[in-house]
């Protein structure tokens, strides 16, 4: 085979070398593909960034720094700031992973430590689908089931015993920052509980027997198989936060809108996907169209920091765990 | 083998020759005499365009419209970019904005209106509010719902003791356009600290998405109170405030309401069309109406494409406007009709009028 290829394409010896390092041709032209297919990855995120900068330059110009750090999102007076929308994105997935991380955790090592087979079957199927029900969908649910709940049961529970903190008070409407969250939530639970199912599973059972042999209880068995999943757990937790950060329809629906930062989640926020998805398509006005489309800009970067420290969190934390799960 | 090979591969060609014959034969003979109109804009009307699109298309079936639902700031983007053949705007386009494009045209369609709406629980009559009373509770001047100046315009009405809470639109949109239009002519205050405009700075209250986010909020929170177009409200049986007009009568929404709001502001209508009709003098008028448009070029660069654009506007504000009443949108008043005519014969290609 590769005798008639070379015989029927005289490819000049260098570049034959460089296409197939092995000797065999086909081995090298799909490496080049391979290496094309991820480049236009890279390609994609580069051009983004600059079509983002190029048609923000005007608010860029305009604002500059002061953009970042200024509250005020003013279309008609033609004053724009990020901060408030910076500030709800992050706090809204913040509440989001607080609520969400520790249930997906408990439903994943049910699913797989604990639960007989025909449960843990229809039980894993049903989180895989909530994890396809589109967000506008889960937004309405939140205006008309979540956001009256919260109103009448969870908010005024939280205020009668935490009203002392900062972060429990003001006027109750059931939109607002924890709302927010608390949607968020659960939009992320299936997206986090269905990946760290898939990697227990991919534990291996040695280390199960191991354990238990070595007169390990089903908790103690259970702590050696997270700390083999750790990375894997950690991968699930920063595809879930990505999520959140980056969903806008329904936690536009119940977050409130408003940009405002405030120390108390009873207040009515707003994200930066959100404000963008809102205004964009009345946008009128160079200036106004340029400023939102900064706040693209700073989605993408808030995006990329927020990943950056849950990574280097995760990297830490993971060190830890398997040197103490080796210890174990 | 190489026999049904080949003969596999004739059946193919001819196939794919039938093909593609066909379909040049469907889209010559289509391009005879088939003009395609692409129409951008406005989502307010757009239940009312898709249906006079779907009446005219029958009576004309060689005059394709489509018609997408942007809303009015890309309406106004694509029509000063050239990118569709007319757009639709509730608000008309800016002084500014204009001088770009000195030959566009305002044709208006039909009226809309923004009302108020509220949830307080046991009332058995609508709420009645005077222009001042309206700006203060959406400036935040107004905290409670037993205000003594609530009061005093629902004399007998027993209001609770709450706190109100302002929803309104999130979303850039030319119903909160109408309504902060309409703030700013009755109240000074407000037009120097909000001003107005598609999306603005609300001085208090949560934003709900759209017209269902805003009802769904204001129907789930009692104490709450909101805006938001007349034909959602009308549509979902909630429950309007009457408010009161320059004239000093307190005036619920309604079509013939909102006509007369455009005959009232007749005299102060200038020869381009474009008008603010809020807050309008007339004794029976809603004040807080407005037009949509829609944004055409006075000369049109294909001749064929104008002339069927020309007609089909109108269709739109003749036969068209018996489909308004159904669909609860309030029908232009019998002068503004005669002058969007005056707009739509004076529309030329090369030089030619095309009607």
């Amino acid at each position: 085979m590769e005798e008639v290829l070379a015989h029927r394409t005289p490819l000049p010896e260098k570049l034959r070398r460089v296409l197939s390092p092995t000797g065999n041709v086909g081995d090298g032209v799909f490496r080049l593909l391979m290496f094309a297919v991820a480049l236009l990855m890279l390609l994609i995120v580069v051009a983004m960034i600059l079509a983002l900068a190029s048609h923000s330059m005007l608010s860029l110009r305009g604002f500059g720094f002061q953009f970042l750090v200024g509250r005020e999102w003013d279309p008609v007076k033609e004053k724009f700031g990020a901060l408030a929308f910076v500030f709800g994105t992050i706090v809204s997935s913040l509440i989001a992973l607080i609520i969400s991380v520790p249930l997906s955790l408990g439903i994943a090592i049910f699913l797989v430590e604990q639960a007989p087979r025909f449960l843990s079957r229809p039980i894993g199927f049903l989180v895989e689908l909530l994890a396809a029900i589109p967000s506008v969908v889960y937004g309405l649910w939140g205006i008309f089931v979540l956001a009256p709940f919260l109103r009448e049961h969870v908010d005024p529970f939280l205020e009668r015993w935490f009203g002392w903190l900062p972060l429990f008070r003001g006027p109750i409407t059931g939109i607002g920052l924890l709302t927010g969250g608390v949607i968020l939530a659960i939009m992320v639970t299936p997206i986090i509980s269905a990946v760290v199912r898939d990697v227990l599973e991919a534990v291996p059972d040695t280390q199960r027997e191991a354990a238990l042999a070595l007169g390990a209880t089903k908790w103690e068995t259970t702590l050696v198989v997270l700390a083999n999943g750790a990375p894997g757990i950690a991968g699930a937790i920063i595809l879930g936060l990505g999520r959140a950060i980056g969903e806008t329809m329904a936690v536009t629906m119940v977050i409130g809108n408003r940009a405002e930062i405030s120390l108390s989640v009873f207040h009515p926020s707003y994200t930066l996907a959100s404000v963008i998805a809102n205004e964009f398509t009345e946008a009128t006005g160079d200036l106004y169209l340029s400023a939102l489309i900064e706040l693209g800009l700073i989605l993408f970067l808030v995006t990329f920091v927020v990943n950056a420290i849950a990574r280097l969190l995760v990297w830490r934390v993971t060190r830890q765990t398997v040197g103490a799960g080796m210890a174990a | 083998m190489p026999q049904s090979n080949r003969f596999l591969r004739t059946v193919m060609l001819v196939l794919a020759l039938t093909i593609i014959g066909v379909a040049i034969a469907c889209n010559g003979g289509g391009g005879g005499g088939t003009v395609k109109l692409q129409g951008a804009g406005a989502t307010y009307p757009n239940p009312l365009y898709q249906k006079w699109i779907s009446e005219y298309g029958k009576l004309n079936p060689n005059i394709r419209i489509d018609y997408q639902s942007i809303g009015s700031g890309g309406g106004q983007k694509q029509i000063k970019e050239r990118t569709v053949d007319f757009g639709a705007s509730d608000s008309f386009v800016s002084d500014q904005d204009l001088k770009n494009m000195p030959d566009l045209l305002h044709v208006p369609m039909v009226l809309g209106a923004v009302v108020i709406t509220y949830n307080l629980p046991g009332l058995s009559q609508p709420l009645r509010f005077s222009p001042d009373v309206a700006a203060d509770i959406f400036l935040g001047k107004i905290k409670k719902w037993d205000d003594a100046r609530i009061k005093a315009d629902n004399p007998g009405v027993s209001l609770p003791a709450a706190d109100i809470t302002v929803v309104h639109r999130s979303d850039g949109s030319g119903t909160t356009g109408v309504w902060v239009d309409y703030l700013s002519k009755i109240s000074a205050e407000w037009k120097e600290k909000v001003g107005a405009g598609v999306s603005v700075n609300w001085p208090v209250g949560i934003g709900g998405k759209g017209n269902e986010g805003v009802t769904g909020q204001v129907k789930q929170t009692p104490n709450t109170i909101g805006y938001v177009e007349l034909i959602y409200a009308l549509q979902n049986n909630l429950p309007v405030a009457l408010i009161k007009n320059r004239s000093g009568n307190f005036i619920p929404a309604s079509l013939e309401s909102v006509t007369s709001a455009a005959d009232g502001a007749l005299q102060n209508t200038p020869d381009d069309l474009r008008v603010s009709i809020t807050d309008s003098p007339g004794p029976n008028a809603y004040p807080v109406s407005s037009y949509t448009y829609i944004l055409v070029y006075k000369e049109q660069t294909d001749a064929a494409k104008g002339k069927a654009l020309v007609d089909y506007l109108w269709w739109c504000i003749h036969d068209g406007e018996k489909f308004t009443g159904d669909l609860k949108y309030a029908p232009l008043p019998g002068e503004i009709v005669k002058r969007a005519e005056a707009k739509i014969n004076s529309i030329t290609s090369g030089g030619r009028p095309l009607r």
